[in-house]
């Protein structure tokens, strides 16, 4: 851990009020854009950040230094977001279908070969930009939760696992159907998943598993 | 052979492919096959689009407007101890909490008429068979099958108690989309038909009738419409609640994890 999280820690659990305000300036915006990451949305980020440090004040007596105290802290944010997250009602397919009505264009999305920007590729990154934030939509509050942890944070699959409630397995799992989902999302601008893999055999490849 | 699946692109992408076929297996595959070099670099593409999406910056002073609009509420007193037992004592979860007991005492009782599937400690005392004796290699080997059955299953149930609580928690409009559960109960009922046959041919009786009672509910959710209203939605709400599969499902995931085989060496076997 931080050796100034480990002083201030120790300090606000004794109840110095000034120890526990410095960790909230070192770690809020951590927590904002974790809590963005989640949820998608400002107003949202806004209410857990400050949940998530009103619940850290709380229960900080229970913080045994097992973990760094950013991994503490993003844990209690990660579950703050997840019951707001389930919540939700939850975004369907409809969604992705009404965002193609904007004319989403499709193609691959390839590197600017002068590197300037163009009109054109701003509002095609716009629309690409609006097209992920649509189909983060599209997951399960599960789904999205240990998708963020994964690919943002890259925490462990058990840590994850730790945080929903889940074992190894039902996390991988939890993974691969938000990345899948995104991928189909995606499709009109990265290209389709090939996804040979998933209808068996295929001739002309001799390498195999 | 078999190309590689989505599934083990993404666990090889986040390096967590160790678990499954295995890091260099997957890498050697990848310098042989075009298509699935191919499948990854649109897997990354993907990626990197996600990635792209801005998150908005909060300037340095962000921490003490937080704290600016916390402090005033660090005054309050803490909830008493006992506010959490409230929540308790809501007629539903009493009820609840009543099946909640009797299925504890029936997998109690289970857990004691079931076989005990831990390898018994080796047996220092004479009359032991030969590590080479053919037949208790069989067993063995038996014994790493069910092994593997287990984990299949333990598995199986996690996921399923996974879209069982994602399912009842689903928040009921005047109209409720459940297209993508519906879909997943669909997955699983075929996985869980092979592991309940499976399981009755083992001899699994306690597991076979779990998965019964999860097949049940998993092939309701499957023939339901993808539309529901909100009434009929609480309707298949509340049977399942009542039911208390999830509970069960959580408990006998739970069972077959710890993966207890068969005592190795069978009274016959020593002959």
């Amino acid at each position: 851990m931080d050796v100034n999280d480990a002083h201030d820690v120790t300090q606000a659990q004794a109840g110095d009020e000034l120890a526990f305000r410095r960790l909230v300036e070192r770690h809020s915006r951590g927590v904002f854009q974790l809590a963005f990451r989640l949820t998608g949305s400002e107003p949202d980020a806004e209410d857990i950040v400050q949940e998530t440090f009103l619940k850290a004040f709380r229960e900080l007596r229970r913080f045994e230094a097992r973990s760094s105290f950013r991994t503490w802290i993003h844990r209690v944010a990660v579950n703050c977001a997840y019951d707001l997250l389930r919540q939700r009602p939850r975004y369907k397919a409809e969604s992705l279908d009404a965002a193609d009505k904007d004319g989403a264009q499709g193609g691959g999305i390839e590197p600017e070969a002068d590197g300037a920007s163009r009109p054109d590729r701003l509002a095609f990154g716009a629309e690409v930009q609006g097209r992920v934030r649509t189909a983060l939509e599209l997951l399960t509050p599960t789904e999205r939760t240990a998708f963020v942890l994964r690919h943002f944070e890259g925490r462990s699959l058990e840590e994850i696992g730790e945080t929903l409630g889940l074992h190894t397995g039902a996390t991988k799992h939890s993974i691969f159907r938000a990345v899948q989902k995104m991928r189909r999302a995606l499709a009109p601008f990265v290209g389709p998943a090939v996804g040979i893999g998933n209808e068996g055999l295929e001739p002309g490849c001799s390498a195999g598993l | 052979m078999n190309h590689l699946t989505e599934e083990q692109l993404v666990l090889y992408h986040y390096g967590d492919a160790a678990e499954s076929a295995g890091t260099a297996s997957i890498e050697e595959h990848l310098h042989a096959c075009a298509a699935c070099e191919a499948d990854l670099m649109n897997l990354r593409r993907t990626l990197s689009a996600v990635d792209a999406v801005p998150v908005p910056d909060r300037g340095d002073g962000y921490g003490s407007e937080v704290w600016a609009r916390i402090q005033p509420s660090l005054d309050r007193r803490s909830d008493p101890w006992w506010h959490p037992l409230q929540a308790l004592f809501v007629p539903r979860r009493l009820v609840f909490a009543g099946g909640v007991f009797v299925l504890m005492v029936a997998a109690f009782v289970a857990g004691r008429f079931v076989p005990a599937l831990q390898p018994a400690p080796p047996d220092g005392q004479a009359g032991g068979a030969p590590a080479a004796n053919p037949q208790l290699a069989a067993v063995e080997q038996q014994q790493v099958r069910e092994r593997i059955l287990l984990i299949a299953v333990g598995d199986h149930l996690e996921r399923s108690q996974v879209a069982l609580v994602e399912l009842v928690n689903n928040p009921a409009g005047s109209h409720v989309d459940i297209s993508d559960e519906r879909q997943r109960a669909r997955e699983l009922v075929s996985e869980n038909r092979l592991y309940r046959q499976t399981a009755l041919t083992t001899g699994e009786q306690a597991i076979a009738s779990v998965l019964d009672d999860l097949e049940r509910v998993l092939v309701e959710i499957a023939n339901s419409p993808a539309r529901m209203s909100k009434a009929d939605f609480e309707k298949m709400r509340t049977r399942i609640e009542q039911q208390g599969i999830i509970f069960k499902v959580r408990v006998f995931g739970e069972y077959v994890r710890e993966g207890r085989v068969p005592s190795p060496v069978d009274a016959r076997v020593r002959g």
